[in-house]
């Protein structure tokens, strides 16, 4: 059942992937076809993901392939929310091509089977990875947006507008938008980090490297708002710590095998 | 019926012409009802480009239309005749695609087209054809605008100006606008980004007060110049300083003057966006060329609605066929059922009489899907008049006795 669950899901978010490609060379049916491509993968991840659940004696994902696939489904979720707009098609030509890959990487890592015996029985535990993986997918579309704005603004500047009048969202709209998600997604950074220091204290481990780069990813965000909303900090610079940010989630992702998953 | 289309356009009528055959809107739907008569059906679509009377009729329904344009203008036939485009059925079909897409303007692809054919089918004396040709076409120009990309860029300096605003700020509603010098380009400008929610903020002269300029240019988001000075009106140290105030707020400078107001470096600063009069040009070159390379897909789309109202058009041929060959075989059913009347109890009636319903039916299915499908191949009439006459549809005569009785 997850297999026939899991293709579907892959198939759809590759065919939005190439949609949106075929959609910023060529604006029109192809969009159209992307943003369904990532509706019907969503769904089929869902129905991916309550099997799962079903099936796992305790919580499914916590295995560093089973959190890439929670990962995944977070992002894509989090897009959905307002991406399937026509003038949003061109960050699912970044997100897409990414939310494809990492679902192959969670399957090659038997992320996306069903059946799993989890060792994470602990409420804080679950809690933790759970808030944890949902700001790092606010990030993570923080940053799309942010890439999205560096680009679009650049061709602004070399006075090459042609390409993104009409087209893209406005400079205004993907700065405000980028702030959003990274004001939302820091209250459940804080939350996740406050239910992992509580486990650990239960536990009675020790503090790892990677802990550290987690709270530097946090006051690297609180800082981010505190300039954004208090000191103005507006445009580039904002968009290049968002995108600093966003560098030091790929970092903790990319450490997790080392020190959390055996 | 045949669809006739007559019309002057700026294909080759010059403007002097399309003025005195332009139908204000409030009286195209009198032109229309008088067009149409008893029995047909009329549109007038007259925009600053084109007028065009589109007549449902007989035989007589072109010679009406071009009297009544000739008349329009207040010129003889002969006169008008020059300029004319006559266009039947399919063609007339696919040239109001056309229009309806944008495809026939000046602009390739401009907006306003979808609304003044709206409001032509608003005023058009309907009938089933005008009808279908009206929604299809403005269906057509719909799907176009949203599967192609032919109504996205700019087309002028000023739709240039103030869509590059809107992409910096978005929603220009609210957004304050300081307009320096009162040149023609600069009020085009203005106006079109009053047009989309933008504020006024000031109208300065290249003379006014500095302090007031600059403490308006602390809050302004977008900056119109267009004075006839010779010497510049803004430095970048001016906007520098002010930049500084704004707290990293972008400003959008739009300088339309010859020779130019704004110092260039202005555009250097971090948060200014400063574009002159070629900048402007050079995006609405890229949009128009954007626009022709979308043409061409956007002709395919309206091809495909024309091919759909040409088979339905032709559909409607053998709908009067099929229509007769149906009352002839419910007549004939009807008739044998009333003569076994009398035979029959009242379960075994109300048996037969759907037995044979399902009889009829299910013989007539066949040859009435065929007969479509021939309509839509182009062979609609002859196979119609097949139909009438191996069946003797409109003939006087009795329905055939079944063998036996």
């Amino acid at each position: 059942m997850a297999e026939l669950l899991f293709w579907p899901a892959l198939l759809a978010y590759g065919e939005a992937a190439v949609a949106y490609f075929g959609n910023a060379r060529r604006p029109g049916r192809a969009g159209l076809l992307g943003t369904w491509g990532v509706r019907l993968g969503w769904l089929a991840q869902t129905a991916l993901l309550g099997f799962q659940a079903t099936r796992a004696d305790g919580f499914p994902w916590d295995t560093w392939a089973g959190s890439l696939n929670l990962f995944v489904w977070l992002v894509v979720g989090g897009y959905l929310i307002w991406g399937c707009r026509a003038r949003y098609r061109l960050l699912g030509l970044t997100v897409m091509p990414l939310v494809v890959g990492l679902l192959v990487l969670a399957r090659i890592g038997g992320g996306t089977a069903a059946g799993t015996h989890s060792h994470y029985s602990n409420l804080f535990l679950v809690a933790h990875v759970g808030f944890v993986l949902a700001a790092f997918a606010g990030f993570t579309l923080a940053a799309g947006l942010s890439a999205l704005y560096l680009w679009q603004e650049r061709r602004l500047k070399r006075r090459r507008a042609g390409g993104v009048l009409g087209r893209a969202p406005s400079l205004a709209s993907l700065e405000a938008l980028a702030g959003r998600t990274i004001v939302f997604a820091l209250p459940a950074l804080t939350v996740g980090i406050v239910a992992g220091f509580v486990r650990l204290r239960e536990k009675g481990g020790g503090v790892d490297a990677l802990m550290v780069v987690t709270l530097l990813t946090w006051a690297l965000y609180a800082g981010f708002v505190l300039l954004r909303y208090e000191a103005g900090w507006r445009g580039r610079r904002a968009a290049y710590l968002a995108l600093a940010g966003f560098a030091l989630v790929i970092v903790v992702r990319l450490g997790l095998p080392l020190t959390h998953f055996s | 019926m045949k669809l006739v289309l007559v019309g002057i356009s700026h294909h080759v009528a010059p403007v002097e012409l399309r003025e005195r055959v332009a139908v204000p809107l409030d009286q195209a739907a009198e032109l229309s009802r008088r067009l149409a008569g008893e029995t047909g059906e009329a549109a007038c679509l007259s925009t600053c480009n084109r007028t065009e009377l589109y007549v449902v009729d007989g035989a007589e329904a072109e010679a009406r239309a071009v009297e009544v344009l000739a008349e329009v203008a207040g010129l003889s036939e002969e006169e008008l005749h020059p300029v004319l485009y006559r266009l039947t059925d399919e063609a007339a079909a696919l040239h109001l695609f056309r229009v309806a897409a944008g495809l026939d303007s000046m602009v390739p692809g401009e907006g306003e087209i979808l609304g003044q054919v709206r409001a032509a089918y608003e005023a058009a004396e309907r009938g089933p054809t005008l009808d279908r040709l009206f929604r299809q076409a403005l269906h057509a120009g719909k799907k176009v605008r949203n599967e192609t990309a032919i109504g996205e860029s700019p087309s002028s300096v000023s739709s240039a100006a103030a869509a590059l605003a809107e992409q910096l700020f978005g929603d220009l509603a609210g957004r304050r606008t300081l307009v320096i010098g009162g040149g023609e380009m600069g009020e085009l400008a203005v106006r079109n980004l009053g047009s989309r929610g933008a504020e006024i903020a000031l109208v300065a002269s290249r003379t006014v007060d500095r302090a007031v300029l600059m403490q308006e240019l602390e809050h302004a988001d977008v900056v119109v110049s267009s004075t006839s000075s010779a010497e510049t009106i803004l430095h970048r140290d001016d906007v520098e300083r002010v930049m500084q105030a704004r707290r990293g707020r972008p400003l959008f400078l739009i300088d339309i003057a010859v020779p130019r107001d704004l110092d260039p470096a202005i555009h250097e600063l971090e948060g200014c966006y400063l574009y002159d009069i070629d900048d402007l040009e050079a995006v609405v070159a890229e949009g128009l060329a954007g626009r022709r390379r979308e043409a061409s897909r956007a002709e395919a789309i309206v091809a495909e609605e024309a091919e759909q109202f040409r088979a339905w058009q032709a559909s409607r041929e053998v709908v009067p066929a099929i229509a007769s060959l149906r009352a002839r075989a419910e007549e004939i059913r009807a008739g044998e059922l009333a003569r076994a009347r009398g035979r029959l109890s009242e379960s075994e009636r109300l048996a037969v009489e759907s037995i044979t319903s399902q009889i009829v039916n299910k013989l007539l299915h066949l040859p009435t899907v065929r007969l479509k499908e021939a309509a839509a191949g182009a062979d609609g009439s002859t196979y119609a008049d097949a139909v009438t006459h191996l069946f003797g549809l409109g003939e006087d005569a009795d329905p055939p006795r079944l063998a036996g009785k």
